[in-house]
């Protein structure tokens, strides 16, 4: 299973849920987190469903730079982090 | 009487209250978070709070009368991009830039002006929201482009009193629109405007326009003022038609404009010195009203710094109260003055606040 972690800074605004997922991709992945918590999704991703410019996604310590498909694979054991990239302040 | 007022800042909500003659700085919400627009519903007395999360995007918080807890709501969010779709800009909400509440016949709805250029409205108090197409399709939408941001936006929302279906909305720089139909349809509004950052033969294409502010004059409806990329413009019937305003003191350049609630030919001007030099004229703060619909102005400094000041106001960062007397201005720089004897004299409330994006008083009715 996959492990998903949100940054704590997200936590200021709501709830972060934790997330083992056997998801192969990593927006299936973020779909099983924003299905314990549908207010997540806004803050991950945009309305046409792109991670926002200034999100940051590391899958075993590679950063995601495809912000459009998130078709990133998942390994059973992969460690995503999800966190806020400097370049947004 | 309004004894509240709300200033949305680059850090947090804050709220400034009347004590006797002078005004103090109270409460913070959502401190250190970006907060772009403030509306206070007169209806119901609900204040919403729009931010503009660095990270996370753009959220809207509401806190009903007699509550002191915030609740996260809705955000106007656009509609899925067609694929097929030759828009260059990207259907995702950048910032709300304004809100405005509906008609008292229309309890619950409000309207929402966003970059890059939707035009949004909710009937539940911003529990959903929808795009008003209408606007968002016509076809010269392809001629708007950003102004001061990369990309259009939507910062004036006029709902007139009289009818509110009949609705105002100004775009930087996409001209001034306007609905008599409750949005169904739009007519570009902009006539007698001129662009001269333009070349000569789009000059005065009205889609193309900058009303960096409209304000409309709630008790008579039909007067309407504009502070513009290229000057000041007044309009007596609605905004079909503009007209100039000329011979203004110290400079016809700024973003702020604030219009009397009764009077019509009363409006108060932030002027700033010019495109290429957006400070105070002279480096002296300063606030420009007329009282006779634009044919004449007077330079309010009384209480302004007047030495080394390089304040700028923003386009909602000057707001006049339901009295007609008591305005709030604020700036860039974080500076924070109140008037009660409409501009002729200036308390200083703060010059250390953050960056100041709007202020608005809470309605006294």
């Amino acid at each position: 299973m996959a492990r998903l972690i949100f940054t704590q800074q997200l936590a200021r605004f709501t709830t972060l849920p934790q997330v083992e997922t056997g998801a192969a991709q990593l927006r299936a992945g973020l779909d099983s987190a924003f299905a314990i918590n549908p207010t997540l999704r806004g803050y991950v991703l945009d309305e046409q469903g792109h991670l926002r410019a200034n999100v940051a996604i590391f899958i075993d310590g590679r950063r995601c730079t495809d912000h459009t498909r998130l078709d990133d694979p998942l390994l059973p054991g992969s460690m995503v982090y999800i966190m806020q990239a400097l370049s947004g302040g | 009487m309004s004894d509240r007022a709300y200033l949305s800042t680059r850090k947090g909500l804050f709220e400034l209250s009347r004590s006797g003659e002078r005004w103090e700085l109270g409460a913070s919400h959502f401190l250190g978070e970006p907060v772009s627009f403030t509306l206070a519903d007169p209806r119901d007395g609900a204040l919403y709070a729009a931010l503009n999360l660095g990270h996370f995007g753009v959220k809207l918080h509401r806190k009903d009368a007699g509550s002191e807890v915030w609740t996260e709501i809705a955000a106007p969010a656009y509609p899925p991009k067609p694929e097929d779709s030759a828009d260059k800009v990207e259907w995702t909400n950048k910032l709300i830039w304004a809100m405005a509440a509906g008609g008292p016949d229309q309890p619950g709805l409000l309207w929402a002006g966003t970059l890059p250029g939707g035009l949004f409205r909710s009937r539940d108090r911003g529990a959903s929201w929808e795009l008003l197409r209408s606007l968002w399709d016509v076809p010269q939408r392809a001629e708007w482009f950003g102004g001061g941001y990369d990309v259009p936006g939507i910062h004036s929302i006029c709902v007139d009193p009289r009818d509110s279906r009949r609705v105002l909305v100004a775009v930087s720089c996409g001209g001034v629109w306007r609905t008599e139909d409750g949005g169904d349809s739009w007519t570009v509004s902009s006539s007698g405007m001129r662009a001269d950052y333009m070349p000569p033969e789009l000059n005065e294409n009205e889609a193309v326009q900058d009303p960096h502010r409209v304000a409309r004059c709630d008790g008579s409806p039909d007067a309407l003022w504009c502070q513009h990329h290229n000057g000041m413009w007044r309009s007596a019937n609605g905004g079909k038609r503009w007209d100039e305003i000329k011979g203004a003191p110290l400079s016809s350049f700024g973003f702020a404009v604030a219009a009397h609630p009764s009077d019509p030919d009363t409006a108060w001007f932030a002027p700033a010195e010019a495109d290429q030099r957006r400070i105070p004229v002279g480096a002296a703060l300063a606030v420009t009203r007329t009282k006779d619909g634009g044919k004449s102005f007077t330079a309010l400094r009384a209480g302004l710094p007047q030495e080394h000041c390089y304040d700028l106001v923003y386009r909602h960062g000057l707001a006049v109260a339901d009295d007609g007397r008591t305005l709030l201005m604020a700036s860039t720089s974080g500076g924070v003055w109140l008037s009660g004897n409409a501009g002729d004299s200036w308390q200083t409330v703060s010059t250390t606040m953050p960056p100041v994006y709007a202020a608005c008083f809470a309605s006294a009715k």
